[in-house]
């Protein structure tokens, strides 16, 4: 009986789990014919520029997402002061930004044909090389670029965590005579640890798979590499070897954040404590801490997009067009199915790492998740070569057999693309998901079992309440990530089918920044929709 | 407990995303890598005159044609748009483009325009010619591609990285003309007169330019129409002037927009009749000024904002070189330091 549960626990993880892992296998698949000849030229000429960019890159956008996702996520969650409660879920409103926009958009301020240095250099008649101005088109900029955009994933997470330590912990640490700062930097923030290194994996990992800001700024990574061999040499197994070096790097980060989660495992503390009251300030201090999170949301929100309403402000009739609606739709509707799907995957997972925890059962699971850091495009053909395969096999047999044509079944179709999406975002759902189900300690299982409830009943009035955070989170970091999406909407996408991201790059790739500047309005104002949602939520479900 | 309505809404939104797929009498299908607004137009005007239904998609070119690698005989696509020649000859080395013979085409575009085997042929025209800002350089002091490696223009040149296919194309067609060892050193030569590293598109070029941060940028026809027939960059784009190099010598250096039969086309003859439809003086006058670039066909004049720009004597090489070259002229690039 039990082993017959294993299997059948096993079987519904491996065989989703490899459709999901499938494209990553497809591409690392042609690590196997590799290209000695381009390796060694890459070796000898750019790979060195390619690790060192891309590792610079991705610690310098996890610190920066870390320092402050970190501090906005502390601030409210300890202190009282003005507008924050309409802060504290401003700050999430950076994720609705796709990378490549705000890069597109400060550039085009900060620029040295910009506004702002024009204006400069009117008003004290220099000019070029007769001033220092930051170059956004950076290294730097980039950096600062996606962590602007990527530091609501730490924030998120951190702001749940810190709430959760209750007032006795506090109180326990005043008693050993810790000062408040004390307190934050050796009980508060090493307690948090599992949730942050998560956010920050996560930011990390969306770093290595950037291309668009990479591309723009024109600096030298993995994902251009990949690009550049793959297509411009026409050598795939080049290309196959570059992503599977970047997947490596990723891997160690996924082991290392593994493995610092699982020398502690932090459980909630039993029923819901007290949570710690909110400490007040003077008003001066007030305005200081207010000020200090209203930064990220300027900075990473407030400014790109009144960039981008100045600029789609000629154009705004369009808004009204019935293709426009039509698009809004699409993208609405896509990313909407996206994340349910994704969220489901991740709650089958989950739960059967949960209740088997060998590794047949893990092993697919962290495979299957490995999409988070590949660029799109990667995973987009990784999807079209083996439903391609698998539509000339059924197309074939179908002649031979009944003398009927089947034509492509899979390839082109919704399918497909849901697929893509599942593999390149199951990290995300599946992070959030884990985290919330970690923090159910197996003891309570056991204690309302031990109350007579059925396994179901444990699931609905136990488990069901207590996920329903993060399966909401899940849902919304889904959803906002499907609807920014663009390289394997690009591609797999049926005839005749546009989204707004498609509509954005189309513009967009022809440095037609000003028209692109409306769809990509628009991307952000139908991610707000379910940012404002889940924040109202989070906020009630405290409460309760 | 909210499982029923999370079924309702799946339903609801995949009936509503698959209800487009009805199947037409006769229809052609595109993959086309010109954007939609670029080319709708003219594909409503088709519809309109003949009946046949256009479906279409557009993306990247590489992603594009790996797509029609891999549907292999399934593919419903009959007819790829591509916006260089680079990617058509990719394309046909990968075995999706056919060979098509039709009097139409081969007389309306010159034999330089289109694959002597008839796998693909070119649309519009660009050049890709160098802009100086007048005041700061003397066109007299201007003369050549060969000549930008001159240390008088040290610092004094912008230019988009080498991960763009018309950079790889121009150093290909240089490779073509001079051999490997002529064009590194002139690679080597026009890096190190870059004004700054490469970075922004060629729009970006231009305005840095205009703004002062070089004196000359590379760049292609149609973004310098584009920001002339934007009323708010028209400032800034008249700030550079247009030369005119290797008048003397080879020519500028040119590339396409252009278009191949799929391999496995299910409606090649609507798609013969749509590329004949293009090349038609009307439909090439409108495809061409869409995007300012010039018009294949003789005797379509380009749009009066071209020929504002002047006339010029373009490069004669058979452009199928510039795909066959592209990978060395990575390596070349890769090797000379042009980031």
């Amino acid at each position: 009986m039990l082993s017959l549960k294993a299997d059948i626990w096993r079987w519904s993880v491996l065989i989703p789990a490899l459709l999901l892992a499938m494209p990553v296998l497809v591409v690392f698949g042609s690590v196997l014919s590799p290209d000695i000849e381009v390796w060694r030229h890459l070796r000898q000429t750019v790979l060195a520029d390619y690790i060192t960019n891309s590792l610079l890159l991705a610690f310098g956008t996890g610190a920066g997402a870390l320092l402050i996702g970190t501090g906005t996520a502390w601030l409210v969650s300890q202190y009282q002061f003005i507008g924050r409660r309409v802060l504290q879920w401003l700050l999430l409103l950076p994720l609705a930004m796709p990378a490549y926009i705000i890069a597109y958009t400060y550039t085009g301020m900060f620029d040295f044909a910009g506004p702002l240095q024009s204006a400069l250099r009117n008003y004290f008649g220099w000019r070029y090389g007769d001033y220092w101005f930051p170059e956004i088109r950076s290294l730097t900029g980039a950096i600062l670029m996606l962590s602007l955009v990527l530091y609501p994933y730490v924030y998120m997470l951190a702001r749940t965590a810190f709430r959760e330590q209750s007032s006795s912990m506090l109180e326990a640490s005043r008693t050993l005579g810790f000062s408040p700062r004390q307190h934050f930097w050796k009980v508060a923030l090493p307690l948090a640890r599992p949730a942050l290194l998560t956010g920050v994996a996560l930011a990390m990992m969306e770093a290595f798979a950037d291309y668009g800001t990479v591309q723009y700024f024109g600096i030298a990574t993995f994902t251009t590499g990949i690009f550049r061999t793959w297509f411009g040499m026409g050598s795939q197994g080049g290309a196959a070897q570059l992503a599977a070096l970047l997947s490596s790097f990723v891997l160690v980060l996924l082991v290392l954040e593994q493995w610092s989660r699982r020398k502690i495992r932090y459980f909630y503390q039993g029923q819901r404590q007290q949570v710690s009251a909110l400490r007040s300030l003077p008003v001066a201090r007030q305005l200081l801490v207010a000020l200090l999170c209203l930064l990220p949301v300027l900075l990473g929100f407030v400014i790109p997009a009144s960039q981008l309403a100045s600029w789609a402000l000629p154009n705004w009739q369009q808004l009204f067009a019935a293709d426009f609606v039509r698009l809004i739709w699409n993208s609405f509707s896509l990313a909407a199915m996206a994340a349910i799907l994704s969220v489901m995957l991740a709650l089958l997972f989950a739960y059967a790492s949960r209740l088997r925890r060998d590794p047949f059962v893990r092993l697919p699971v962290r495979m299957a998740a490995l999409g988070y850091a590949i660029p799109g495009t990667v995973i987009a053909i990784g999807v079209m070569i083996p439903l391609a395969w698998l539509d000339r096999n059924i197309d074939l047999l179908a002649e031979q057999w009944f003398d009927i044509r089947t034509g492509l079944l899979l390839s082109g179709t919704l399918f497909a693309l849901l697929l893509a999406y599942s593999t390149r975002f199951l990290a995300v759902s599946l992070h959030s998901v884990e985290a919330g189900l970690e923090r159910i300690k197996p003891s309570m299982d056991n204690a309302a079992r031990s109350l007579g409830a059925s396994p179901l009943q444990v699931l609905r009035r136990v488990h069901i309440p207590l996920l329903r955070g993060s399966v909401l989170t899940a849902l919304m970091l889904v959803f906002v990530d499907v609807l920014k999406e663009l390289p394997a909407t690009l591609i797999l996408r049926p005839f005749n089918f546009n989204t707004l991201a498609v509509r954005t790059y189309e513009l967009a790739s022809d440095e037609r920044l000003a028209d692109a500047a409306l769809p990509a309005l628009a991307i952000v104002c139908v991610s707000i929709i379910p940012v404002i949602l889940l924040s109202r939520t989070l906020d009630a479900s405290r409460g309760s | 407990m909210r499982i029923k309505p999370i079924l309702l809404v799946i339903a609801a939104l995949s009936s509503a995303l698959l209800s487009a797929g009805a199947v037409f009498a006769s229809e052609v299908n595109i993959y086309s890598a010109r954007q939609e607004e670029l080319i709708k137009p003219l594909l409503d005007n088709f519809s309109r005159d003949t009946g046949i239904k256009v479906n279409l998609i557009t993306g990247k070119p590489d992603e594009l044609i790996s797509r029609l690698v891999s549907e292999g005989r399934n593919s419903p696509a009959d007819l790829l748009i591509s916006t260089d020649v680079g990617r058509l000859y990719r394309a046909k080395t990968q075995g999706v483009l056919q060979s098509i013979s039709s009097d139409a085409l081969s007389s309306a575009i010159p034999a330089a325009l289109r694959d002597p085997a008839g796998h693909w042929y070119g649309l519009t025209m660009r050049a890709r010619p160098i802009m100086y800002v007048p005041g700061k350089v003397n066109p007299a002091e201007l003369s050549s591609y060969a000549d930008l490696t001159n240390p008088k223009w040290r610092g004094r040149i912008c230019v988009r990285s080498s991960d763009n296919i018309y950079n790889q194309s121009m150093v290909a067609a240089m490779i073509a003309q001079q051999g490997v060892a002529v064009t590194e050193q002139w690679v080597r030569g026009f890096v190190a007169n870059f004004a700054r590293p490469p970075r922004g598109g060629d729009r970006d070029q231009i305005s840095a330019a205009a703004a002062g941060v070089c004196d000359i940028a590379i760049a292609n026809t149609y973004y310098l129409g584009g920001m002339l027939a934007d009323p708010a960059l028209r400032a800034t784009a008249e700030k550079v002037k247009v030369f005119w190099p290797d008048q003397a010598g080879n020519g500028v250096h040119i590339n396409i927009s252009g278009a191949g039969v799929a391999t496995h086309a299910p409606n090649k003859a609507n798609a013969v009749r749509l590329l004949e439809y293009m090349v038609t003086a009307q439909a090439q006058a409108w495809y061409a000024e869409a995007n300012h670039e010039y018009p294949v066909r003789a005797g379509v004049a380009a749009s009066e904002l071209l020929q504002g720009l002047g006339e010029f004597s373009a490069d004669k090489l058979a452009l199928d070189k510039l795909g066959e070259l592209n990978g060395e002229a990575i390596r070349l690039m890769d090797r000379a330091g042009w980031r």
